[in-house]
């Protein structure tokens, strides 16, 4: 067999069946490629030893008489977002320094009852909070990909780590997290596959809160068919997360056979914004024609509320975060400041947040707190939970007009550079316009690579459905995904 | 709405987070920018729109009112960062 560390999941999944490669030997593939990566920072715990241990183990259950599930013995990376046993987990924040929690998440724990092998924790924006993987504690994860002779760049955020991870073919595929668009942007600045999943598909159990209306656990893969593999292996019903959904899984894979007749995509023209860049608008009249070309009807549509969607989302998401992460005291976990003689409980609640969270934390604490306090409540938090209401209303109508999948860019740009100057910390938060909309409405959506710009950096199209059904979204994705046929890879320069 | 310096020091009080007197002016200056975004909301006619609660419209589920765990002091304990005797140990919290 060519590279391990290289194969899809279904390619690794039929591969360890037939016996022509084993857990350990992709295990060893992909730690080998993780050791020569460092440059990348996309991996911030590496976990050899178990992953090993864990591979044998896979190894065994393979050849069991039972059938063993998709997901044994596929190496993947976990977003350090997860807490996994006895394994640091600490949201790329110096605030959860040390900590190790006794518990496994449900979504990595199940991913790990499956048989899937945890390679390492992976970068992110600390408390998943960015769109280019710079605020995380551990340095800035980078993008395998490169503009010719350009600088580094960012592989977008929050789930930068796992982006740059699946790229550059450090594990087979990695979870990733969404609040507003942390999976799919990064996916689409790396030439790979995201999928967020409908609010309540993945419990929220043992995963870092950022905003608990919001967030989203899903898989970070190279092709759609691994999305549905992994993603179905991360959903179910949780009693732990009260608003996690009692429905079935469907099994997704059976359901990619790239038949979309008679579908019908939205285009919504609130999408096309001004001063969009060329290759973008291209890219999304491209994707809405291999579509067409499948048998699928374009439809243009209005979703009149998008502009709102921005700015009710940092109202919600910060407030959110305020009581979230209200938990970050320097008393039962993580980080706490070293106290000068006579401080209080008070200065040390102050000194270890001080200490322990990043400018960006602080500031959206900081705004939550406000948009939170007396006198302002309805003013900001409940205004923004009514626009949020005509976001969705906005999208259900869509859905009952007999719209089955909206098609927009996933980015208003490709990777950006990292380190350039950002004075104003709304012009970051608009890299979410087109991602936003869909936590806001509790929606499915996912990115798919579709092309690439002048200079050769990935691009990708968003795909957007009707609630519960990923099934039908990751069908489309798949159609758009063979009509695109993008099987570009980066060149190794790491 | 413009945030002062009074204003984001008692931000920065009410969230529990030390900021330096010379920072507040830049932090003041940010939350300028963001609350100023934000302030397209108030565009909108939302009186007769209900706040969206959930995705679709969902039950919580209930479960008996049982203790379903415990017995886990030194779990719960130990990643305190002072911990002593069983209990998390703090500052002085009353004078």
């Amino acid at each position: 067999m060519g590279d391990l560390n290289k194969l899809t999941i279904a390619e690794a999944r039929d591969a360890l069946r037939k016996g022509e490669t084993t857990a350990v030997a992709l295990t060893e593939a992909c730690l080998k490629a993780i050791d020569s990566a460092d440059a990348l920072g996309a991996v911030a715990h590496k976990t050899p030893d178990l992953a090993l241990e864990r591979a044998r183990a896979a190894d065994e259950r393979l050849q069991a008489r039972e059938e063993a599930p998709a997901m044994c013995g596929i190496p993947v990376g976990i977003k350090d977002l997860f807490c996994t046993e006895g394994v640091p987990s600490q949201a790329a924040s110096k605030i959860l320094e040390g900590f190790r929690p006794d518990y496994e998440s449900t979504v990595s724990g199940k991913l790990k009852d499956a048989g899937a092998v945890m390679v390492g924790k992976l970068n992110m924006d600390e408390f998943a909070m960015g769109s280019s993987n710079e605020t995380s504690v551990y340095g800035n994860a980078i993008n395998p990909w490169k503009a010719e002779g350009g600088a580094a760049l960012t592989p977008g955020g929050s789930s930068g780590g796992s982006a740059s991870a699946v790229a550059a073919d450090l594990c087979l595929a990695a979870t990733g997290t969404d609040t507003g668009g942390s999976i799919r942007q990064p996916a689409a600045f790396t030439g790979i596959v995201g999928l967020k999943p409908t609010y309540g598909r993945c419990s929220r159990w043992g995963i870092v809160a950022f905003a608990s209306s919001l967030d989203q656990a899903g898989p970070m893969t190279r092709t759609v068919r691994d999305a549905a593999i992994m993603g179905a292996a991360m959903m179910g019903h949780d009693p732990k997360d009260s608003t996690s959904a009692d429905m079935a899984v469907p099994d997704f894979e059976a359901m990619l056979t790239g038949d979309i007749r008679g579908k019908v995509i939205g285009i919504p023209k609130e999408y096309r914004m001004d001063g969009m860049p060329v290759a973008i608008g291209k890219l999304w009249s491209d994707g809405a024609e291999m579509l067409k070309d499948a048998g699928a009807e374009i439809r243009d549509i209005s979703l009149p509320h998008t502009r709102y969607a921005l700015p009710a989302y940092y109202v919600i998401a910060p407030a959110e975060a305020s009581s979230n992460l209200a938990r970050y005291d320097g008393v039962r976990f993580g980080h706490r400041a070293a106290l000068a003689p006579g401080d209080g409980i008070t200065e040390m609640y102050e000194k270890t947040r001080a200490e322990g969270f990043g400018d960006e934390v602080k500031r959206r604490v900081m705004i939550g707190t406000y948009v939170l306090s007396a006198g302002f409540y309805d003013a900001y938090y409940n205004r923004a939970r009514k626009v949020r209401a005509l976001i969705k209303r906005d999208f259900d109508e869509a859905f009952a007009a007999g719209v089955d999948s909206i098609l927009t860019p996933t980015t208003p740009s490709a990777a950006f550079a990292l380190g350039r100057e950002v004075s104003d910390p709304v012009e970051m938060y608009l890299n979410d316009v087109f991602t936003v909309t869909v936590n806001l409405a509790g929606l499915p959506g996912i990115s798919v690579p579709v092309g690439r710009d002048g200079q050769g950096l990935p691009l990708g199209l968003q795909l957007i459905g009707r609630p519960w059904e990923e099934g039908a979204l990751l069908n489309t994705a798949y159609a758009l995904e063979g009509a695109a046929g993008f099987v570009a890879k980066p060149a190794k320069w790491w | 709405m413009s945030i002062d310096i009074e204003t984001a020091a008692r931000v920065a009080k009410l969230a529990r987070i030390k900021v330096e007197d010379e920072d507040l002016p830049v932090l003041a200056g940010e939350f300028n920018a963001i609350l100023g975004f934000i302030e397209q909301l108030q565009q909108l006619d939302v009186d007769d729109v209900d706040p969206m609660t959930s995705v679709t419209p969902m039950r919580l589920k209930r479960r008996a009112d049982v203790v379903t765990d415990g017995n886990q002091q030194a779990k719960v304990l130990a990643n305190a960062p002072d911990a002593r005797e069983g209990f998390f140990a703090v500052p002085k919290v009353v004078e």
